[in-house]
């Protein structure tokens, strides 16, 4: 009895040392599987829309090829261009004014590393969408980047040039949700099953 | 201390990182050839060549400027003799001046880049460069003809 006992004690310890070895476990995607619910994820979706379609998103994701600034989406000033690769032409580069942070005061250029539109190869444009063709739109990599559903989650939780939409500076109005309660909309409508909404929705 | 290279020269400069590199190139250097107008990026006239862009110096902070090179319009060629400022001298674009250095500063930058501008390509690079005298249709001119004698130049 005693034997068993000891054996029983040992071969307890040997398991606890041999899972304390086990490999991480494999990192899942970050969006739980849940089951497919296309009101839910449109709804979800919805809120997702309205981020995008607020000024501190579409004026960098605009139809045509000068960026928007100010809540009325109008026009940059100066004739600014989009480019090749998005951070504008010749002398009127995006960096020459924005720098890598906000330049303090009301009126000042807004910055960030990586400040600029999508390059020309790949527009991303927000501005006039219906949601139905952003949502498509987004989904596909042909379209978004080359992103698939945990990427494009990634970047609308953690880009850091996204992110700025909600440090914009002084004078700026910021996007109707908070960036935590965004991102978990944009996980709950992949999460759900990436639903785009009906072409009817508006 | 913060180095800075100004036209090929090296400077020690003591300053707060986060002074304006005009005030730095105006006040501590002494280069007032560049000129303070709005001091929020809007109008141009502060623009010097940062890495060889023509960035608005009123905004740019110090501590981006540490270790690059810049170059003024004190240093955009050794006797003026820039193709864009000869260019200017010839068709006497500046009226009051004010904005004039932050103009042939942005114009180099687009020479270089597009030897042969379309009207539309000087548009879409002079925009930044606002000139209140309205010299804008001689500035045209002005690079139509530096384009030209920068080609010429290179053919000899």
């Amino acid at each position: 009895m005693k034997k068993l006992v000891i054996i029983c004690f040992i071969a307890s310890i040997a398991g606890l040392i041999t899972l304390s070895f086990r490999a991480e476990p494999v990192k899942k995607t970050n969006y739980p599987a849940l089951p497919k619910d296309s009101v839910g994820s449109v709804k979800a979706f919805m809120s997702v829309y309205k981020v995008l379609k607020s000024s501190r998103c579409m004026n960098c994701h605009p139809s045509g090829e000068a960026p928007l600034q100010g809540d009325d989406n109008h026009i940059h000033t100066m004739n600014v261009k989009r480019g090749i690769d998005g951070k504008g032409l010749y002398s009127v580069r995006c960096s020459n004014c924005h720098q890598t942070e906000n330049t303090a005061g009301l009126h000042m250029p807004p910055g960030n590393p990586k400040w600029g539109l999508p390059p020309a190869n790949m527009r991303m444009v927000f501005q006039g969408r219906t949601p139905r063709q952003l949502a498509l739109q987004l989904l596909d990599p042909k379209q978004n980047g080359g992103r698939n559903k945990a990427q494009l989650i990634d970047h609308m939780a953690n880009d850091d040039l996204v992110g700025w939409a909600w440090h914009p500076g002084v004078g700026r109005t910021l996007p109707p949700m908070s960036r935590p309660a965004f991102a978990a909309q944009v996980r709950l409508w992949i999460a759900k099953g990436a639903y785009a909404p009906s072409a009817k929705v508006k | 201390m913060i180095t800075i290279t100004v036209n090929g020269q090296h400077h020690d400069i003591d300053a707060d990182p986060n002074m304006p590199l005009l005030w730095v190139l105006r006040d501590i250097l002494g280069l007032t050839g560049t000129k303070f107008g709005c001091g929020a990026a809007q109008c141009g006239a502060c623009t010097v060549h940062l890495n060889g862009e023509a960035v608005r110096s009123c905004v740019t902070k110090i501590n981006r400027a540490a270790g690059q090179n810049i170059v003024t319009i004190e240093g955009l060629s050794a006797h003026n003799n820039h193709p864009v400022q000869l260019a200017w001298n010839e068709m006497n674009v500046p009226q009051c001046g004010y904005c004039q250095s932050g103009q042939i500063m942005s114009a180099a930058v687009l020479l270089r880049e597009n030897p042969n501008p379309s009207d539309q390509d000087i548009d879409d690079a002079m925009s930044g460069n606002i000139c209140r005298c309205g010299t804008y249709q001689r500035i045209r001119a002005a690079i139509h003809k530096a384009a030209a004698m920068q080609t010429e130049g290179a053919k000899l």
